[in-house]
């Protein structure tokens, strides 16, 4: 049995699946896969800031649901991988996240603007800071 | 033995500690770090969707040089030491992609088609504290001439040194490469639930208030276990523990701070070596106060 197959079979409409299917495949990851366990929600260090855990935010994509792409989650998701060594279904959430994000910054809303920052932040921020933030949150 | 050395873009600035005790530290043990000729920035994090092949360019254009060192004899081998966790885990990731996929390598050569040469994809990113696992802790202990006798130094990996499975340089969930190293550093070493916790990372940038809470956790947790210091391996962690701890203080104003020093500047220490080179002023909160007390400096 393939591992597709062993996964949850959910038969999403035609709009809700092209939404699904795009994330799977910006991110390679088996969303179907997810049981939701909740042990990535668990390990997050960020569940206090966001409105939905990572695991109703992959529920979401598994259902196909747009609205996972409003979410404040995958803004605030660090991508420190503690969901991926959890998950005990191999899917590297952080990746999905990242999709998510990559979705909505290829319309070209960036997140962060480094001008509404003062010139002491930025004297203040080490480089590392300054573009990692560019590189998760702007495209 | 000369080993290519990528610094990256903070340890030449606001991590300039970290640079200089590093190469002091490895000297000590005969590991002469040789920077790697005309390195570029990483691009710090790895590009996490799948179609995202041009910011594979900027690591793997390092490890092209990596290459054109060891042939031109400047390094013994095809192998490059990171410091920086993001750094080490970008090199280490993109070199992955690369060599599990041949299209999206085909792609990468492709777009580097004005270098001299061609990446193979045989060079190997490490990280000091592999290379000092590898040639056995016993090595570093006989180095020691002045151990961290007293020195309660709580271990804090963050994420990007252990995770995700198959970069990290350890088991994500027991880690144990850096209690090694402080062990053998004669340091004591406090163990902490909070040590693989994310310190906020990137958001330090626009949501200060979020990384005042976690580092608060973190230090707050390093605290309570009993450390005196908490050492890291990540100039990105170093600023959100230490320079955000005044945020932390706005905070809760209870808070008390505690030092953060970087592995290699305890190796520095233990190893007998002078201010120049453990740079331990550069630090802030400044931890010489403490370790004057402790009488190690």
């Amino acid at each position: 049995m393939s591992s597709e197959k062993q996964g949850l079979v959910l038969h999403p409409s035609p709009a809700n699946k092209v939404f699904r299917d795009r994330v799977k495949e910006l991110s390679g990851e088996k969303v179907e896969l997810c049981f939701q366990c909740g042990a990535c929600s668990s390990g997050c260090p960020m569940t206090q800031e966001m409105d939905y855990l990572p695991s109703k935010v992959i529920r979401m994509v598994q259902l196909g649901l747009d609205e996972a792409l409003e979410s404040k989650t995958i803004w605030v998701c660090t991508t420190c991988f503690n969901c991926e060594v959890r998950c005990p279904r191999g899917i590297d959430i952080a990746n999905v996240m990242e999709a998510l994000r990559q979705l909505v910054l290829r319309k070209k809303y960036d997140h962060v603007a480094l001008d509404q920052l003062s010139d002491e932040q930025l004297r203040e921020l080490p480089q590392v800071a300054i573009i990692s933030s560019l590189r998760k949150l702007t495209a | 033995m000369n080993i290519a050395y990528y610094p990256g873009c903070t340890l030449k600035t606001t991590a300039k500690e970290f640079d200089i005790s590093t190469k002091a530290s490895a000297k000590a043990l005969g590991i002469n770090l040789v920077e790697l000729p005309r390195w570029n920035c990483c691009g710090t994090v790895h590009a996490l969707a799948k179609d995202d092949v041009m910011h594979h360019l900027a690591p793997l254009r390092n490890l092209l040089r990596v290459e054109e060192a060891q042939q031109s004899g400047i390094v013994d081998d095809k192998r490059v030491v990171a410091l920086c966790a993001m750094c080490y885990n970008t090199l280490k990731r993109s070199n992955q992609a690369f060599n599990a996929d041949p299209d999206k390598a085909g792609k990468v050569r492709e777009s580097m088609n004005n270098e001299a040469s061609v990446y193979s994809g045989q060079v190997e990113v490490e990280h000091l504290l592999e290379t000092l696992r590898a040639q056995g802790w016993d090595k570093v202990q006989a180095r020691v001439t002045k151990p961290l006798k007293g020195l309660k130094v709580a271990p804090y990996y963050g994420c990007l040194l252990l995770r995700p499975r198959g970069i990290g340089v350890d088991n994500a969930d027991n880690p144990r490469v850096f209690e090694d190293l402080l062990k053998a550093l004669g340091a004591e070493v406090v163990d902490f639930g909070y040590k693989q916790k994310c310190c906020g990372s990137y958001h330090t940038v626009h949501m200060v208030d979020v990384v005042a809470e976690l580092s608060n956790r973190i230090l707050t947790q390093a605290q309570a276990a009993g450390a005196d210091v908490v050492a890291t391996a990540c100039p990105l962690c170093e600023f959100n523990l230490g320079n955000r701890q005044t945020a932390v203080a706005r905070k809760y104003p209870k808070f008390n701070g505690i030092p953060i020093v970087y592995f290699t500047q305890l190796m520095a220490l233990a190893f007998g070596l002078g201010e120049d080179e453990t740079a331990l002023g550069m630090n802030r909160p400044d931890p010489r106060p403490l370790l004057r007390e402790k009488g190690l400096i």
